[in-house]
């Protein structure tokens, strides 16, 4: 294992403390319970929308706490869900009175976490709703498993979610945008390489020099095929036929494309990827209105990308549009 | 025979040595069909119980059992903590104010705990999970016919029986669900783990 960490048990604790002088202008950096909570906490009246989940997937979520997206965000260990103190304590924070937000990602962990966590708070009087994302198509027969993982759409929900709660809409309002974006959009993984926990030091998978895995999730958990590589059109095109088919989306729609970077692969290769996924969209009339590329929601150094599509429309446009500053993304301010 | 408050206490000692000892291997298993923290997130949790300990070694044994049980929901994350968490709160529950155990109230016991889990993660009995572990343990209790040693013999031997049984099946709970048939022939590393805890419990409780 070759990394740029002291001690495996170390690594998150000294990412927060980065984290807090990095982006003081921003951010609050609270620990024992661990949160990073928006430096203007609580707003009197705004919703607060609170996420969280296992450390390894920077920027995610840390780096989307500021203004117009998440008021807190609680780290968990290296791929491993938070616990419910946290996500009480995060809570109690971000209260300014017109109730909290959760944001959870379809993991049997995070669920168990999350519901521990909201029954404490209601039972202190906070009002809380929760919104699962499930956006991944690699898992099909959901009958029989956890469950869809909640993977790229997160990062969009985070967003257009944080703006409508910026608006100071009511949190019952604030939880169907979030549900309307999870709805309208669909995911597909895939990876070239492995990735090492620090705490495991070797490798998750092995994954042989000329193949690849589709369908990963985004903790290194080996996914539903292994095949050899491919060119990146037809890798795209197999990608981006599960995921159009799977809403579906249809001739006419205008989407949210978002090219996301598993955290090994570099930004010029996710713009190949885009380039083919703009041509697989044209060629079925699917238009990109608005795009995301990049490293959002990663796994550690694993190489490879996923592809969501969210299919627009005017309230949810104007919300992405919306102005966001986070230090994972910052656009209008 | 009945098992003392101090037997409960060396129970979670040795359970937080069996971890130790077995923490690659968890990780090792876990790797295979989940994602590589089972034994590092429970080794965190034990470890942190183990220091709360002394702070509650003069008290009832339902105290000693919540206070491992929310020591772990507070400490290990991922899912093993609000189900390892709630099975120990939920034992302590049931054997409040005691100081020492029978085989019924052990058996109670297990039976809140193992209630516990699967309200918490709804898993049924064959779903590749503690559960398979867990299940016939209590099983075992509820039909020994011969006094605790034996029963204790029993449901560690079916404890183990289901973790073994768990190696050909496909997972349909946790993260292990989305490998689908890739899952199968592999040993859930929570049966496993819980096996660890009705070992430990014989090992500890048996002894001269």
């Amino acid at each position: 294992m070759k990394k740029l960490i002291n001690k495996p048990e170390d690594v998150v604790v000294e990412e927060l403390q980065a984290i807090a002088h990095a982006h003081a202008d921003l951010v609050k950096v609270h620990y024992n319970p661990n949160f990073i909570v928006r430096a203007d906490a609580p707003l009197k009246g705004k919703v607060g929308v609170i996420s969280g989940g296992g450390s390894g997937h920077e920027p995610m979520h840390g780096g989307f706490v500021g203004y117009g997206m998440l008021d807190a965000a609680c780290p968990g260990a290296v791929f491993t869900s938070p616990t419910p103190d946290q996500m009480l304590e995060a809570t109690k924070a971000v209260n300014g009175g017109a109730g909290v937000l959760h944001i959870v990602k379809n993991y049997t962990g995070d669920i168990m976490n999350f519901e521990m966590a909201a029954d404490l708070a209601r039972a202190e009087g906070i009002e809380v709703e929760a919104v699962v994302t499930n956006d991944d198509v690699a898992v099909q027969d959901s009958l029989y498993t956890a469950g869809r993982r909640g993977v790229g759409i997160t990062v969009i929900a985070e967003k257009i979610t944080g703006a409508a709660a910026e608006q100071k809409r009511a949190l019952k309002d604030v939880a169907d945008i979030c549900r309307k974006v999870n709805a309208q959009g669909r995911t597909m993984g895939m990876a070239l390489t492995s990735c090492t926990v620090p705490h495991a030091g070797k490798p998750t998978f092995d994954l042989p020099e000329d193949e690849m895995e589709i369908g990963i999730g985004i903790h290194g958990e080996p996914g539903r095929t292994r095949m050899k590589l491919k060119p990146v059109a037809e890798i795209v095109e197999m990608m981006a036929k599960a995921v159009v088919d799977d809403l579906p989306y249809k001739s006419g729609d205008e989407v949210l494309a978002f090219v996301n970077g598993m955290g090994g692969t570099p930004l010029i290769e996710l713009y190949v990827v885009y380039n083919e996924l703009n041509k697989f969209l044209s060629g079925r009339g699917i238009k990109i209105a608005r795009n995301l590329i990049g490293s959002y929601i990663t796994s550690l150094e694993m190489a490879g990308c996923s592809i969501t599509l969210l299919k627009l429309d005017d309230e949810m446009t104007k919300l992405w549009d919306a102005p966001v500053k986070t230090a994972g993304l910052r656009w209008g301010m | 025979m009945t098992i003392s408050r101090d037997a409960v206490i060396d129970w979670i000692r040795a359970f937080a040595a069996a971890v130790a000892e077995n923490k690659e291997y968890l990780t090792q298993l876990d790797s295979a069909i989940g994602d590589a923290d089972h034994g590092a997130n429970m080794h965190r949790g034990m470890q942190a119980a183990l220091e709360k300990l002394p702070g509650v070694a003069d008290k009832d044994i339902g105290t000693v059992l919540k206070t491992v049980g929310m020591t772990l929901v507070s400490t290990v994350g991922g899912a093993g903590g609000p189900l390892y968490g709630t099975l120990f709160m939920q034992m302590g529950t049931a054997t409040a104010g005691k100081l020492e155990l029978t085989l019924a109230d052990w058996t109670a016991a297990l039976q809140a705990g193992v209630n516990g889990v699967v309200m918490r993660g709804k898993a049924n009995l064959g779903d590749k999970t503690m559960v398979d572990a867990l299940t016939p343990a209590l099983n075992a209790l509820k039909t020994a016919t011969s006094g605790l040693g034996e029963a204790l013999v029993q449901s560690e031997r079916a404890a183990d029986q289901g973790k073994r049984d768990t190696i050909p099946l496909v997972a349909r709970k946790g993260r292990a669900s989305y490998l689908g048939e890739r899952s199968a022939g592999h040993q859930d590393p929570g049966a496993t783990s819980s096996h660890l805890l009705l070992k430990t419990a014989l090992d500890t409780w048996t002894k001269a």
